[in-house]
């Protein structure tokens, strides 16, 4: 069976899920949207954690919790189930598509098929939608894909039931319940709060001051590290800020979307104004990346200390940008 | 950014046919979405990532050759796993795993446990005994 399902293509898998399901029922809720009222916006540094042996940085709220909090927001419940076994995972979705409802799934982006070698690796918070099963295929609708694609019924078990941090468990999503009409307003106000005291936060690690303790360590690891390992290090850090997802500059372009209809919606000329500040503030985290890759394009030559400290002082001056950015994005919603 | 300065550069992505989405603003002002072949800064980075997983892989195989660690290792530098990741797939506790590194321990262990680690790679026993076949 084959679910009239249509399909979007955005940068993002949880905010594409959502937009896409959402649509799918009637509601048409863009992808900035989804991220903004979903308060998928942020910057923290997460000591400790190594991933690729690498410092990590999140650019977004965890996976997740942009879909909890967006709906939460909007009044739309959705049902959630997790699985000890694969047969009963199967079963539940297979039951889901004989009733003509489309449903989210949380998989691991290593045996996806579909994805270019490159791209897989153990990374378990990818989502993406069913609508459909021919024999023993299933239908696929992958938000960050052009187009629509199929799995197997054993491809699909494998990612599913990927193993590692987040493992999926088989965890499959759908809303069961609408409010009789959308009422943006105030959760945009709830989600642009939220950012905004995220963003601001008192913290070493978090928000603003996340990026000046980086703009920091940048300037340490040439001395401590040896230059291999700083490199490294910072290719890391542009992989996690424009990898496939953040829409370009690390989320803050997808924003900028989000508060430029926000501005329409809650008729607000501030907002558009404040869009157009975000964008400039992408444009300098491209240019960030940029300046970055020609240190790491020589990735174990000696490098100049001088060009670790130029970036570093990039990072620190966006995050006085940002810091007045919110700011003043806080006083305008109030 | 705008539309028309979304970039187009050369990247692993195009030989799968895959164009991500970029978000930029047209003549305008207006937010709109474009596809983006790639961009050499990621490009490069994810390059050089590239370049350091075949790196441990050859580094875990030399190793192995020098019976100094198991077949395991290199296994799991060759999916693109760590010690967690494996441990979870194989169903077998971490510190055991670990242990399971140690070729003289490796040697002694059971079908059973060897068809475990077998399964996760998608091989036969006899390659996961022997690196080079």
């Amino acid at each position: 069976m084959k679910i009239d399902f249509t399909h979007h293509q955005s940068a993002h898998c949880e905010n594409g899920v959502v937009s896409n399901l959402m649509q799918h029922n009637g509601f048409e809720v863009s992808e900035p949207m989804v991220f903004g009222i979903g308060s998928g916006l942020l910057y923290c540094y997460i000591p400790l954690l190594k991933v690729d042996h690498a410092p990590v940085i999140t650019y977004r709220a965890m996976p997740g919790f942009i879909f909890n909090k967006f709906a939460k927001r909007v009044g739309v419940k959705f049902k959630r189930e997790k699985f000890r076994n694969s047969e009963a995972a199967k079963k539940r979705l297979d039951e889901n598509l004989e009733k003509n409802n489309p449903v989210g799934l949380q998989v691991g982006v290593y045996n996806l098929t579909y994805f270019p070698d490159e791209y897989r690796f153990h990374f378990n918070a990818h989502n993406l939608v069913v609508y459909g099963k021919e024999n023993d295929t299933y239908l696929i609708s992958d938000p960050v894909m052009e187009e629509v694609t199929t799995l197997s019924s054993k491809e699909l078990d494998k990612v599913r039931f990927a193993k590692g941090a987040f493992a999926p468990k088989g965890h499959m999503y759908y809303p069961i319940e609408f409010p009789k009409e959308l009422k943006l307003e105030e959760a945009i106000r709830k989600g642009i709060k939220q950012t905004c005291r995220d963003m601001l936060a008192p913290v070493p690690f978090v928000g603003v001051n996340g990026i000046k303790t980086i703009a920091k360590l940048i300037r340490k690891w040439p001395k401590k590290q040896g230059t291999k390992k700083a490199n490294h290090y910072l290719g890391q850090i542009v992989r996690m800020q424009e990898e496939i997802g953040t829409g370009g500059g690390g989320f803050r372009y997808i924003y900028a979307a989000f508060l430029q209809e926000a501005a329409k919606i809650l008729k607000k000329e501030e907002l558009s104004v404040l869009s157009k500040e975000m964008t400039a503030i992408g444009d300098l985290w491209r240019d960030f990346a940029v300046d970055a890759s020609r240190i790491y394009r020589n990735r174990s030559t000696k490098v100049e200390i001088d060009l670790y400290d130029d970036v570093a002082t990039q990072l620190e001056k966006i995050a006085d940008l940002e810091k007045d950015f919110f700011k003043k994005l806080r006083k305008a919603i109030k | 950014m705008k539309k028309s300065d979304v970039p187009q550069d050369k990247s692993n992505l195009e030989s799968a046919n895959f164009r991500e989405l970029c978000y930029a603003v047209d003549e305008n002002g207006e937010y709109t979405t474009e596809h983006t072949t790639g961009w050499d800064p990621k490009t490069i980075a994810l390059n050089n990532a590239i370049e350091k997983i075949k790196e441990r892989v050859e580094e875990a195989k030399t190793r192995v050759l020098a019976n100094e660690t198991s077949p395991l290792e290199y296994y799991m530098e060759l999916h693109k796993m760590d010690l967690s990741v494996l441990a979870g797939y194989a169903g077998i506790w971490k510190w055991r795993v670990k242990r399971h590194f140690k070729p003289s321990v490796f040697n002694k262990l059971s079908s059973k446990t060897l068809q475990k680690y077998a399964d996760v790679f998608e091989i036969s026993i006899e390659q996961l005994q022997h690196i080079d076949q």
